[in-house]
Order: C-alpha cells, then sequence, then structure tokens
C-alpha cells in the first residue's frame, strides 16, 4: 500500500521484514514496514531504542542481508550487494562522528578516496568545494580526526556523503552525540543543503523536537512496525491517533510532577 | 531550609604538560532539602563539580576549596579514610550508563548487598532481604530474578533501578546524579525520573542533578544553575528558567528545536570571550 500518491518515488520499501541471528535464534527487528520517499522529501523515522529505525536503513544499505521485501530506488530494485551507482545516489551518515571516521585518514583521504573510486578526474577542486560548502573551508583539509571537534567531524561527515553529489541522505541520529548549540548548527546545514542541492532525507532519531524540525512527514515506528504516519502540524499541535505515539509527544514535553501515591 | 551542602570557592585544576586546565572555577553554591539542577554543555565542568565533592578527581586532577561543608564536616580537608564513610553512605552518585557502571562478573544481589554491607555491620541474610527490599522500591517487578540476574540481562531502564537501588540502600542524606536518564528511551526516563522524585521527598533528601538537558531540569529541578566554561553564569528558579537573561542562556534555550513553535532555522549561539572572564555566580542560599 504506497503512503503517497506521487506518481515515481525516490525511494520505495513494500513489505520489507529484517531479521536478525540464525534459525534457532532468529530475531525479527522490522515486521512488513512499507513507504515511500518521494524526491526532495525530507521523511522522519521515529521510535524508541529497538524499534527497528535503523535496521531499515541497514536494510537499503545492504548492511542487514536477511531481508525479505522489495526495496526500488528510481524504480530500480535493489538487490544483493550495492553498486557504485547505488553509493554515488544514496549515501549515509551516522550518530557518532567520533566512531564513523577513520582515525588515521586525514580529512582530505577520508573525502577523495569515494571519489577515487569512482574515477573521479578533478578531485582536488571536489574536495575543496564540499569543505567549503559545509563551513569548514580549505584549513581543515589536512586534519586528522581528533583534531576536531564532534561538530567539525559530523560536518566531515556530511562532507563525505556529498562529495559524490549523492541525492539521498540517509541519516541515523546525526545531532545526538552533540550538545544542542553544535545540533542547531548542524541541522541547519543539512537545511540549506537540501534546500540548495535538492536533497532527499531520510532521517531516523529517536528526538520528536528534532525529527519534527526536520521533516514534512514522520512515520512512528514501534516494535518493527510502523504504527502511525504524522504530519509534522500534527505533532505541532500534539493530535497523534495512537496512544503510543501520544505518550511520546508527551514525554517530550518533559517531566510532570505526580503526586505521590499514599502520601 | 535544612542545608546540606555549603561549597565555597570551589576549583579543579589539571596541569598538563604545557599548561593548566581549570575545568571548575571558583563555583560556590549551597544545597538543601531540594531537587538543585546543574545545567551546561560538555567540558563546562558539570560533571567535574560533582565528583569534586566527593573526592573523586583523580591525580593530575586538583581540587581546591574555601570549603565543602557537610553537616559541619569540611569535606575537602577530610583524610581519606574518613571521606570513605562519607562516600556512599552520606552522600552517593548514581552514574549516566548502567552498563559501565555495574560490574558486570557478578549478580546484581552480590553488588548491592556489597553496598549495604561495607556501610552496616549485618549478616548476608539480613542485607539479602533489605536489598530485595531495595529493588522493591524502585519498582522492579520480579526482585528474585532481578537479584540472581548478571547486568547484561538487564535492559537500560532496569540497569539503571539497580543502580538506583544500590546507591540509595545506605540512605544518604544527598543524591548526586549525573545525567542519570540519558543513555534511555524517553518514556523510560520519565519512569526512573518519577521514582528518583518521588524517593527523594519520601526520605526528604538533597538531590544534585547534572544534566544538558534543559527542558528537563528545568521541569524536574526547584533550582538550576548554569554552568559555562568552569563558572555557573547564571542561577535561577527552574520553572523561571524561560525568564532567564544570561545571554548564554538565552543562547541555548534558543538553540533548541521546539515542536509547538516551528521555525524554518534554529538560531546558533555565538559565544562572546567576556563570559569566560566574568566571576562565577554566587548560588548560596
Amino acid at each position: 500500500m504506497p503512503l503517497s500518491d506521487t506518481p515515481a518515488p525516490m525511494l520505495s520499501v513494500q513489505d520489507l521484514s529484517v531479521w536478525f541471528g540464525d534459525t534457532h535464534n532468529r530475531f525479527q527487528a522490522v515486521d512488513t514496514v512499507s513507504f515511500t520517499l518521494a524526491a526532495g522529501e525530507s521523511l522522519g523515522l521515529v521510535g524508541e531504542s529497538g524499534s527497528g529505525k535503523s535496521t531499515i536503513l541497514k536494510a537499503i544499505t545492504h548492511l542487514a542481508t536477511d531481508i525479505s521485501g522489495h526495496i526500488h530506488l528510481d524504480g530500480t530494485p535493489l538487490t544483493g550487494p550495492r553498486d557504485k551507482s547505488f553509493y554515488s545516489t544514496v549515501q549515509m551518515v551516522f550518530q557518532d562522528p567520533y566512531a564513523s571516521l577513520h582515525p588515521r585518514h586525514t580529512v582530505d583521504r577520508c573525502l577523495s578516496e569515494p571519489l577515487r573510486l569512482q574515477g573521479a578526474t578533478d578531485i582536488d577542486n571536489r574536495v575543496r568545494q564540499v569543505l567549503e560548502e559545509v563551513g569548514l573551508g580549505a584549513k581543515f583539509r589536512f586534519r586528522y580526526p581528533h583534531q576536531l571537534s564532534g561538530g567539525q567531524r559530523q560536518r566531515v561527515a556530511i562532507a563525505r556523503a556529498l562529495v559524490q553529489n549523492a541525492r539521498l541522505l540517509l541519516l541515523d541520529e546525526p545531532t545526538s552525540a552533540l550538545d544542542v548549540s553544535v545540533q542547531a548548527e548542524i541541522l541547519n546545514l543539512l537545511s540549506d543543503l537540501r534546500k540548495d542541492r535538492g536533497l532527499t532525507f531520510l532521517f531516523v532519531s529517536h528526538d520528536l523536537a528534532v525529527i519534527s524540525h526536520m521533516c514534512d512527514r514522520i512515520l512512528v515506528m514501534h516494535q518493527g512496525k510502523i504504527t502511525e504516519v504524522l504530519q509534522d502540524k500534527q505533532l505541532q499541535s500534539g493530535t497523534a491517533e495512537t496512544p503510543y505515539t501520544q505518550g511520546l509527544i508527551e514525554a517530550s514535553r518533559g517531566f510532570t510532577r505526580k503526586e505521590m501515591a499514599g502520601a | 531550609m535544612k542545608r546540606f551542602l555549603t561549597v565555597e570557592d570551589l576549583w579543579v585544576r589539571f596541569k598538563t604538560r604545557y599548561d593548566m586546565v581549570e575545568a571548575v572555577r571558583g563555583v560556590s553554591f549551597s544545597l538543601g532539602r531540594e531537587r538543585l539542577g546543574i545545567v551546561g554543555e560538555s567540558g563546562s565542568g558539570k560533571s567535574m563539580t560533582g565528583r569534586a565533592l566527593l573526592g573523586l578527581v583523580r591525580p593530575p586532577g586538583d581540587v581546591s576549596a574555601t570549603r565543602i561543608d557537610f553537616l559541619g564536616q569540611d569535606l575537602h580537608r577530610l583524610p581519606e579514610k574518613k571521606m570513605r564513610h562519607i562516600r556512599g553512605k552520606e552522600i552517593s552518585m548514581v552514574m549516566q550508563d548502567p552498563k559501565y557502571s555495574l560490574n558486570p562478573v557478578l549478580t546484581v544481589g552480590e553488588q548491592i548487598t556489597e553496598a549495604y554491607r561495607l556501610h552496616n555491620r549485618v549478616s548476608q541474610k539480613i542485607a539479602r532481604a533489605k536489598a530485595l527490599e531495595m529493588l522493591e522500591e524502585v519498582q522492579i517487578r520480579d526482585p528474585e530474578r532481578v537479584y540472581k540476574a548478571y547486568p547484561s540481562e538487564l535492559s537500560g531502564g532496569m540497569g539503571q533501578r539497580v543502580m538506583i537501588a544500590m546507591m540509595l540502600i545506605p540512605d544518604p542524606k544527598v543524591l548526586i546524579a549525573d545525567e542519570p536518564t540519558s543513555a534511555l528511551d524517553v518514556t523510560v526516563q520519565l519512569k526512573i525520573l518519577q521514582l528518583l522524585d518521588q524517593l527523594v521527598e519520601k526520605r526528604g533528601m538533597g538531590l544534585i542533578f547534572i544534566s544538558h538537558d534543559l527542558p528537563l531540569v528545568s521541569s524536574f529541578c526547584d533550582r538550576i544553575l548554569i554552568m559555562y566554561g568552569g563558572r555557573i553564569v547564571e542561577t535561577c528558579r527552574a520553572d523561571q528558567l524561560d525568564q532567564a537573561t544570561h545571554p548564554y542562556t538565552r543562547g541555548l534555550l534558543q538553540s533548541l528545536p521546539d515542536i509547538r513553535h516551528p521555525r524554518e532555522r534554529l538560531s546558533v549561539l555565538t559565544r562572546d570571550e567576556s563570559w569566560k572572564q566574568e566571576e562565577s555566580v554566587n548560588a548560596i542560599i
């Protein structure tokens, strides 16, 4: 069942199920999930830990291989290990910028390697340009990750995703390891890049405020299933249909003191 | 209000090969029978402040203070041997991640009874009964099972309840909670806070709640200290955080995305060098 009426979605996921573990101890992390993502859209996946939101990204990139269902990118079915053209269209940004950059590779190497693999020729120019675009500039080019702050590292990770001109970014909690003031900078950068480059986002987060800021449409996940599809307007007004989502919205508003029972 | 702690002019310095890093710079505050929130970003000195109170800053870190008064005793000048009677028994601390704070090769029961028997000369049998009672108090449904479980067999929320049980079993007067719920899902987070809240209320404890989460602290605590660059830049009643005046606090609040008031772009905090030169605000009341 398609969830949006757009004629040719950029990404379509149909009846996706994902399992982990071997036959005796097989655990189903994602349970028949279907959605489509139009070009230029920003779609959010929200849910608590273990709800299967990151696993969906892993299935799209073939990092989780025990799956059933269909995934189409630009109308072409994705099966087996992904090829070069997939990676030049789809790129991922991970949660922890301290773990996602090679500690002994300079920023330059980290950004030029994917280009070299692609057989690009104007590597020097493109590295310089993308560094400028993510707000770092040339002086960061030959630094190692340990010489960068968390926010700067996340900018490098975003640059790495964009250097091959990817059009679809899979963002897995890209700001949850950062301080709020740095989070604001990175979220602004992502919004700007999306506008300038016409990017499409699939944005995973547990933070409702962040996801409602970044996304037009939000899928709420619970125990491997999509329980509700929300428009960001609904989040603002706090009118979710399922009690689960309503609970999430209330929880995101902070602590409410309850009187002690029997005190 | 009864005053548990009075901290006056607390400094924590780290000497490196080339220079001196000052993690906490001349902080003064008091803690009564209240929930005191310390908020700030990473590197603001909030965790170091909590650790310094318990003498948990390791060398080369150096702590100095005019006084750290705990019910008439100056903790800063207390010999380590006497400090051990305070630490855990009178003042205890809950850390962020139960995965790293619990001993993975001891069962939950062994760890809780150890904490209890360290400060109370009782038999294993009494300690066990007390531990089970405590596990029940932190709302663990099946205390017998959890008592025998290893930390790896528990979920994050359960692990944090066990930590709280372990810290509360010697019946401390002050609890320092350093990001106690940051590793947990929002709904679990609220349950843990609910629990902490009731325990603090029931036992008349003082709570120092260290967190980076402004909205959470403002909804949970009574009073807040906002730290930046090792200093307290502002202090206010928790429910009046939205009226905070310091540009740093205002900047932090405005950089948060808000579900109910969406904006095209988030405002970015511009840091002012002068904030680091300002005197730390005195938060003794």
